[in-house]
């Protein structure tokens, strides 16, 4: 499974990778530091799509609400399951990124072993509407 | 103005199937849907044909049995939800082992081998999906929902549909409604 994730934190990086390693599903990660790194990344010509884009909220250059915005308006990328993966836990906050369009908001969770399981549920249940006739138009999920 | 209708997907590919593997003129039994058992092994012209004929109605011929039976478990879990009698009526194990012929715990294991998920936790993934479904586009009550889902209650499906989604069904309904208003694709 591809993963991208986007977060300008280079602790919360290195967190997110070695989470990823842990657990059982076989996965490629992709990071970026900042949203225009991944926008310009994503709009390549051959870019091999990911199934999931993990996007933390606030990035310098573009943040996430930009990018999931542009995510949503283009054509190709419009059907990518987008992960919000942010410190904020308002729940304005959280209902606006979903109205937007976001599949997922994961409130970055405190301890590894928190996030870990996290990642594992989120992968599990893209797995489950990659491969079941689930509607994917009401996928939404809170953690 | 909008026309609702209800789909017998079941049959639709059931008759599908009949009529594709007439036309290559073999000896065959559909067993069940996704299990056709053929007499003789058809030839590779034959597996050919059969396989551009299924391609034009998204169906494929699956290499790996234990593939195509976690499907089955799918669609006929899927089946089940679908039809309000029969989800009062029957029990999921005793369904599954009726339908596919297999004992309960085979599938089971088998299950969650393949999808790193149990039937169960697919089954509520399904019933909050429908759940969903009944929300948006049915305007029925939560009492409604619970009843045709088979819940005991609707603050049973009221906490199931949070666990899963981390989302009330209103809150739910609301977020599907502005996402509408504002046009943006999901």
């Amino acid at each position: 499974m591809n993963i991208i994730l986007a977060d300008d934190d280079a602790d919360d990086r290195t967190l997110f990778e070695e989470a990823i390693d842990e657990i059982e599903i076989k996965t490629k990660l992709s990071l970026f530091n900042d949203g225009k790194a991944l926008m310009d990344y994503l709009l390549l010509p051959n870019c091999m799509l990911p199934e999931i884009i993990f996007l933390d909220l606030n990035m310098p250059i573009k943040d996430g609400l930009q990018c999931l915005t542009e995510i949503r308006e283009n054509e190709t990328l419009r059907n990518v399951c987008v992960a919000i993966y942010s410190t904020s836990s308002s729940e304005e906050d959280i209902e606006e990124t979903f109205v937007k369009g976001a599949n997922i908001y994961i409130n970055k969770p405190n301890s590894f072993k928190a996030l870990k399981k996290a990642v594992e549920r989120v992968l599990k249940l893209n797995w489950q509407y990659h491969t079941s006739t689930l509607n994917r138009d009401n996928f939404l999920l809170r953690l | 103005m909008i026309l609702n209708i209800k789909v017998n997907y079941m049959l639709i590919c059931r008759t599908v199937l009949k009529e594709q593997l007439d036309a290559l003129d073999v000896d065959y039994s559909i067993k069940s849907l996704g299990e056709i058992e053929f007499k003789k092994k058809p030839s590779e012209a034959q597996f050919l044909k059969l396989t551009e004929a299924f391609e034009k109605y998204g169906i494929e011929l699956l290499e790996d049995s234990q593939n195509g039976l976690v499907q089955l478990i799918k669609e006929a879990i899927a089946h089940l939800l679908n039809n309000v009698e029969d989800v009062r009526k029957y029990n999921i194990s005793t369904y599954l082992t009726e339908e596919l012929k297999y004992s309960y715990s085979y599938l089971s294991t088998l299950f969650s081998e393949a999808t790193h998920s149990s039937i169960e936790n697919f089954i509520i993934l399904k019933k909050i999906d429908l759940a969903k479904h009944m929300i948006i586009h049915k305007n029925l009550t939560l009492t409604e929902i619970a009843y045709s889902l088979n819940y005991s209650s609707v603050a049973h499906l009221s906490a199931q549909f949070k666990k899963t989604t981390g989302l009330t069904p209103s809150t739910f309904q609301r977020i599907i409604k502005k996402r509408k208003e504002r046009e943006v694709m999901p």
